[in-house]
Parts: structure tokens; C-alpha cells; sequence
């Protein structure tokens, strides 16, 4: 029934010291369509993928924001998602309610990965009862019987006074902070784009960071598909670009879908499918992304 | 381990006949798998060193740290898996912050580490739940002068004057048995640390690395912090040194 | 009849229990106060007004050392100041022990903020105050005050701060602060010396307007000593002196009809 005798349970190193279920839960982050993240010197963005059931279905939400100036991408199980996203908006709001601080954003990510709380406790009194009450530590869904890994990744971008941040979250209850990542359905010939790329990303301007995203999340696609208004979502966090009107000057977390991403599709450079032709820039190497699933 | 797949390695609440408990055993080869992390404790202070294999290009160097701070005076490094190792850390600064709220005083790292030992102890008696798939290194400068502990999975823990865990432990042992540790320096012990950890890497085998180093050293008014940069600079670039007439 | 040899000679309660079916273990009490608790109701171990002000480079924040048990001059070194983080100094009037407990609530946040993370995000001088006013404002909704006026000041990212929070939660912000009979006796000074000049006033000028300030107090308040200390906070950090004693002249005194030796 089980692929082996170790994989049953959370609860149960194989003899290798290797956890299984935590391994499969990697895998549930994978069903999930892809998401994108790459930042600059000024800006953090989010691409991401949205599936829909059929033509009378609307598009799933890729895309969430946890405070003006923290927003996330997810690839994998929603319902998942939406617990910790909501456990997150709870401890961005208890920084401002505590200290009148936006809560730092590497402190919010640790506080889904494993139990390190942005408010430290309070020997002498709860501050007027408004600590959360936490529970959402992704590690301890690894380690206790009863449980399961969650079965969703995170893409967190957001910014404080040490400038843009792009961070990782995955079941296994790790973080990391990345110039550029992908995650989800195919995101291999993602990750091989940005790796080609990723060194001209911090002096990019938005347009160019989102063309460069787009041109990413183009290589996760299917053989038939293509990106279009309905299907792509795209996050960003910094200043107003050419295209943005209604920003405001902090640059605070925003989602741009549909008629709002025409112009960023339109500025894509056409896959060079035939041969390589002299292609400006960002669309070199890309015809030449290997699948590796 | 011929008792694999017997039945009696499933549980970390069950004996196998020969009286093993086989899910602490894997555990540690989680440890074991992981990235070397060493300990120093030398004359005026402690330094913790760790090998941070570097999985993807695209990460931003010098964040994601696997050093961390435990209370002003104390550190830990940890091998194994990430997350476990946070969360050991995590529960290492509420026990010391709970101590100095009770006695308004830092807390002493023997006493510390046997409140870590004592809680991955816990993790090993039971069915519903799995031991710490990692070891602590935790050092600390204390009313006692320099300490070094390193906590295992199993929840057992030792005083060390050098301690290495994770892959190259051994080559990694064997390099701080032949250093004087008590006449050492903290200034050079963290050359020492350095010159270690570039030796145990494999770069046959591994991709790249990161190496982390921090310290509780005079020059550091007894806090754990990171080592300058500069002499992160010169640790790095004498390691690099030494390796090549090393070979 | 009452058939509880416990109760006879003892007045029945009709409110309830008619037929006494309670066995005399479990009888209720019915006594209104027996689950009730007294809370705080005024502070013990005094300290008197802490005076702030800014300046050019920053904040000073002063008050003398005296601990005050009721009209008694306790603790006659006691420190009113402390330091937060490395950019926040506060003082406080009112309940020592309280201003202590607040001490070492600091204390472990600061710990916590500085171990947990390493990365730079620290608290300053804004955030120490919402989060006190927080904590005292919360207490005083469970009916059980810190009994403190406290003056929360700092510089932090080249901005000056400084602001009040007391034992009922309320906050302001001003140039000028001062707590306790400080707000009837120096504030006037204070504001006579200070508004406007904030951005003029040197170190050593706010240091003298603060003495000044102190020593009228030292002349007037009867719980307040001649021993006090000056916090800085500025670009390079926080610094709390150590004690210092006061220059008062009492000559005048000598003509004050009641005051000291008078022989008609």
C-alpha cells in the first residue's frame, strides 16, 4: 500500500534520518500552479499562475495580502493557505496595535516556519489580552502524531527599513530569503531562467523586473497555454511604475490582475521558438530552459 | 543495523530486542547528514563555526543563518534539520528568558543545557511524536568562565573543549584534538574554526558553501554575536590559505 | 423548627435556604465580599516629578533620587532612570516597585527583540512608548494600575521623541514635559524656557534649564532632594549621569517668619 515502511507516518525518520511525509508534502506544494518572486534595489514582485476548473469557473486566488507592506504568493493547498495567511494578517496587526510598527518581515515569516514570535512575551501581564494565540508553527506539524505537514508553499514579499525582501516558506517549516525563486507546478524551467538572470535583477526597474518574471512564469506553462489577463496575477511592493496610478508614495503591497497586467504581457518578448533569432536582452537563453521533472 | 525493517524501528516508544531504540538512531543520521558545525572553547572565550551548504545560487548570502542566539551571553549552532533546529532555539530562549525573569540573572549554559536535554529527552518516550531530527552545539561565556555543551537527539548532553557535529565531524575532531584549546585565544581559535571548516568540506561531493562564525570573545563585552567582518575576511582567506598546502 | 443544633440561636436567612437543606459544610455563605479582591489603591514607595525637555542634539530627562514612603524620605538614592534598547531612556513618578516591575518588563522585551532575530530591527524610542502605553493602558482597564506618570524619551534615526504615558493610559507629546508636582511648579519654566527654542537651546543650556527647574522643585516640594540625575539621549545614544547634588543657597530663609531658629 505504502511506497515503503517509513512513509506512513509524520512520526517516523526512514533509516536514512529522512521524513517522508514532510518530503510529500514538498510534492502537494507542487500540484499547486506556480508562483514567482524576484526583487530589485526598490521592489519586490509576485507572478503567479491562476488556474481555473472550466470556462464557467472564475480563476483561483494566487495572491493575498497580509498588510500594506507584506503580500504573498502560494502555490499548493488554498485552505492551507488561507489559515496561515490569516495568522499572519493577526501578527502583522498586533505589531501595529503593540509597538505602532510594521511588523519586520523576516520576524512574520519565522512566525509561520517555526514558533519564533514577532511579540515577545510579556513576563508581568498580556498586553491587554491582544497576543495572538499563535498555533501556526509549520515544524510542529512535522513532528507530532495526528498531524500533517502543511501541504502549502509560500512566496512572501515585502519591504521594511532594510529595503525589499523576497522570502521562501515551505511545509517542511523552513525560510529562506532569495534574490529570485519559483515554486509549484513545473517550476524547474523557472528556476533555471532566473538563475541565468538573476545577478541583473537588483538594478532593474519594475518593468524590466516584471518582464523578467513574466518570462519565467512563461516556462512553467503547458504545452498549449499561454499567458493572458484572465491567468496571471502579479504582486508588487515599492514605488509606482509607468503603468501604476493609484499607488501610494509608500509603495504599499498591491495586486495587479486583469486588465491591469495587458501592458506587462504586452511587453514580453516572443519565445523565439524556431531558431534563435536576434532577440533583444531579457529573451536571450530563453528557448533553451531543460524540464527537469 | 539488522533489526531494519523488523518492525521495532518505527517507533521511537519501542525497544528492539537487542534493547536499541532505532528511531533515535535515525535521527541522528539526520545529523549526520547535515552541514558540520564546530565548537571551541578556549582560554577567554567560545567560538561556534558551521558549514552552511548553500542549496541554490538565487539565495541572498549572509541571511538564512544557522547560528543563532540564545540569550546575550549564550549561542547555539545546530546540525540537522533547519526547522528542528529552530525550534530547539526557540525553546532555548524561553527557558533563559524564563530564568532571568524568575531570578533576575542570566542563566548558566550548564543549567541551560540541561533544560534543552531534558525537553529532546521528551521527544523520545513517546509514539505520537518523533525525537529531534538535530544536535545542538550551545556555547556561552557564564559566571563560570567559557562552557561548551553539545545536545543530542537522544537528549543526552556532554561538556566539550572542541565539539563537531554533521558530516565532517570527524576529520573535523581529529583537526581540534591536535589544537591547544585552552591556550588558544579567541582571536585565534576563530582562524582555527575557519581553517576547519574549509577542511571538512567536500567539494567533490557538495555544492557550494557559506561558512558562519561567532563568538563570545573579551572584545564582544561577554555577548554572542557574529565575528567582525574583518576578521571573518582574514579567517576565510588564511582557511584558503592552508588548504592549499594542506593538499 | 431549624433542626441544626448550628444554627439555633443564630438569625436565619430568609433569602434563601428556607428549610436549612444545606448541609452545614456546603451552607453558602451568602456573604457579598467573600469572592472579592482589593486591588491597588494608591502607590507606596514614591518618587516625585521627572521633568523632560528637548534640545538641539536630542532629549534630557532629570529627577532627583528620592524614594518617598509616604512624607518619610525613604530611599534617598534611588534611580528613577533607565535605559531602553539603544536609543529610549525613560523616567518615572509614582510607585517605585511598579517603575522597577516596568524595568525588568523592558528588560526581557529588549533580550527577546535583540537575541531572537539579529537583524536589525530594533526598537526605538516611538515604539517603547506605544508599547507602554499599551501595557499601562490595559492594566488600568483591569482595574489594576501601574501607579506611574512616565516620560518616554529617545533619538532614533535622527529624529528626537518625547512623550508622557500614565497610570490611566493617557498619552501626549510636547516639547516640554514634566510629571507629578513638576507639572504645576516647573512646567511653567520649563515652557517659558524651552518653546520655540528647541532647535537652538544647547546641550549645556537644556542641561542648566533642568537644574534650575530642580532646584525650585527641591525648594518647594516637600518630597523631592537635592540629589538628582540627567538622562541624554542623542545621535550617539542614550547616557544616564551619575548622581549629582544641587546647589541651593537657603540665606533668604533666614527671613521667613516661621523657618528655622526665630527667636520671637
Amino acid at each position: 500500500m505504502f511506497r515503503n515502511t517509513y512513509d506512513s507516518d509524520n512520526t517516523v525518520f526512514s533509516p536514512q534520518g529522512r521524513l517522508h511525509q514532510v518530503e510529500y508534502a514538498l510534492e502537494a506544494v507542487k500540484q499547486g500552479s506556480a508562483a514567482i518572486g524576484l526583487r530589485s534595489k526598490t521592489h519586490s514582485v509576485l507572478l503567479a499562475l491562476k488556474r481555473s476548473t472550466g470556462d464557467l469557473a472564475s480563476y483561483q486566488q494566487k495572491m493575498f495580502r497580509i498588510d500594506d507592506h507584506v503580500g504573498i504568493a502560494i502555490a499548493g493547498l488554498t485552505s492551507d493557505a488561507r489559515v496561515l495567511s490569516n495568522f499572519m494578517r493577526q501578527q502583522a496587526l498586533s505589531s501595529r496595535m503593540v509597538f505602532n510598527r510594521p511588523v519586520p518581515v523576516n520576524r512574520l515569516v519565522s512566525a509561520i516556519a517555526d514558533s519564533a514570535s514577532p511579540l515577545p512575551p510579556s513576563p508581568l501581564w498580556d498586553i491587554a489580552d491582544i497576543r495572538c494565540g499563535g498555533g501556526a508553527e509549520a515544524q510542529v506539524n512535522t513532528q507530532e502524531y495526528g498531524r500533517r505537514p502543511y501541504g502549502v508553499g509560500f512566496l512572501v514579499i515585502g519591504q521594511d527599513h532594510t529595503g525589499p525582501h523576497l522570502y521562501e516558506f515551505s511545509p517542511s517549516g523552513t525560510s529562506f530569503e532569495y534574490y529570485a525563486i519559483s515554486i509549484g507546478a513545473r517550476n524547474q524551467s523557472a528556476k533555471t531562467y532566473l538563475e541565468k538572470h538573476y545577478e541583473s535583477f537588483a538594478d532593474c526597474s519594475l518593468e524590466d523586473l516584471i518582464r523578467h518574471g513574466l518570462h519565467a512564469l512563461r516556462e512553467t506553462l503547458q504545452q498549449d497555454k499561454e499567458l493572458t489577463p484572465a491567468n496571471t496575477s502579479i504582486g508588487i511592493i515599492g514605488p509606482a511604475g509607468k503603468a501604476e496610478k493609484d499607488v501610494a508614495t509608500e509603495g504599499s503591497f498591491r495586486i495587479r490582475e486583469g486588465d491591469d497586467v495587458k501592458v506587462y504581457i504586452a511587453s514580453m518578448v516572443p519565445k523565439a521558438v524556431p531558431e534563435p533569432a536576434a532577440a533583444p536582452p531579457p529573451a536571450a537563453g530563453d528557448e533553451d530552459v531543460q524540464m527537469a521533472e | 543495523m539488522t533489526s531494519i525493517g523488523t518492525g521495532y524501528d518505527l517507533s521511537a516508544s519501542t525497544y528492539s530486542p537487542d534493547g536499541r531504540i532505532f528511531q533515535i538512531e535515525y535521527a541522528n543520521k539526520a545529523v549526520e547528514n547535515s552541514g558540520t558545525a564546530i565548537g571551541l572553547r578556549v582560554k577567554d572565550g567560545i567560538i561556534l563555526a558551521v558549514e552552511k551548504l548553500v542549496h541554490s545560487k538565487l539565495l541572498v548570502p549572509g541571511a538564512n543563518r544557522r547560528i543563532q542566539t540564545i540569550d546575550r551571553h549564550i549561542g547555539v549552532a545546530t546540525a540537522g534539520l533547519l526547522a528542528d533546529g529552530r525550534h530547539i532555539a526557540n525553546r532555548a530562549r524561553s527557558d533563559a528568558a524564563s530564568f532571568r525573569d524568575l531570578r533576575d540573572s542570566p542563566a548558566s549554559l550548564k543549567w541551560l543545557a540541561d533544560q534543552i536535554g531534558m525537553y529532546m529527552q521528551a521527544y523520545t518516550l513517546y509514539s505520537s511524536v518523533r525525537p529531534f531530527g538535530a544536535s545542538a552545539i550551545v556555547g556561552a561565556v557564564d559566571k563560570d568562565g567559557p562552557s561548551l555543551y553539545v545536545v543530542e537527539p537522544s537528549g543526552v548532553y556532554y561538556g566539550y573543549h572542541g565539539a563537531a557535529i554533521g558530516k565532517g565531524r570527524q576529520l573535523a575532531k581529529t583537526e581540534l584534538e591536535k589544537l591547544k584549546l585552552s591556550e588558544l585565544t579567541t582571536r585565534e581559535a576563530a582562524i582555527e574554526a575557519a581553517r576547519i571548516i574549509y577542511l571538512v568540506h567536500d567539494d567533490t561531493k557538495e555544492k557550494e558553501f557559506e561558512l558562519e562564525l561567532s563568538w563570545v570573545s573579551p572584545e564582544t563585552e561577554g555577548r554572542h554575536v557574529p565575528v567582525p567582518a574583518d576578521l571573518l575576511e582574514e579567517a576565510e582567506r588564511k582557511a584558503k590559505e592552508a588548504l592549499e598546502t594542506f593538499e | 423548627m431549624d433542626h441544626f443544633p448550628t444554627n439555633w440561636g443564630r438569625p436565619r436567612n430568609d433569602a434563601f435556604d428556607h428549610y436549612n437543606t444545606y448541609p452545614i459544610p456546603v451552607r453558602p455563605q451568602n456573604n457579598a465580599f467573600a469572592d472579592s479582591v482589593q486591588r491597588t489603591q494608591q502607590p507606596i514607595v514614591t518618587g516625585t516629578s521627572v521633568l523632560g525637555l528637548k534640545y538641539k542634539d536630542g532629549i534630557m530627562i532629570a529627577s532627583d533620587t528620592l524614594a518617598s514612603y509616604g512624607s518619610l524620605a525613604r530611599f534617598k538614592d534611588i534611580k528613577r532612570l533607565h535605559q531602553v534598547g539603544d536609543f529610549t531612556a525613560i523616567g518615572a513618578s509614582g510607585d517605585m516597585s511598579d517603575f522597577q516591575a516596568l524595568q525588568r518588563d523592558l528588560e526581557s522585551l529588549i533580550i527577546s527583540e535583540e537575541v531572537t532575530e539579529q537583524d536589525g530591527h530594533k526598537l526605538g524610542p516611538k515604539e517603547i512608548h506605544e508599547y507602554l502605553s499599551n501595557v499601562l493602558y490595559g492594566k488600568r482597564c483591569k482595574m489594576d494600575p501601574l501607579w506611574n506618570s512616565v516620560i518616554v524619551g529617545g533619538f532614533k534615526d535622527g529624529e528626537r521623541f518625547l512623550a508622557y504615558v500614565d497610570l490611566l493610559g493617557t498619552t501626549y507629546t510636547s516639547s516640554t514635559i514634566a510629571t507629578g508636582y513638576g507639572a504645576y511648579i516647573a512646567q511653567p519654566l520649563l515652557r517659558k524656557a524651552v518653546e520655540g527654542k528647541e532647535d537652538v537651546l544647547t546641550e549645556a543650556e537644556a542641561r542648566k534649564i533642568l537644574e534650575d527647574c530642580l532646584r525650585v522643585l527641591f525648594y518647594r516640594d516637600a518630597r523631592s532632594l537635592d540629589k538628582y540625575q540627567i538622562a541624554t539621549v542623542n545621535a550617539s545614544g542614550p547616557s544616564i549621569s551619575d548622581s549629582i547634588k544641587l546647589e541651593t543657597s537657603w540665606g533668604f530663609a533666614e527671613g521667613i517668619r516661621g523657618y528655622g531658629a526665630q527667636t520671637q
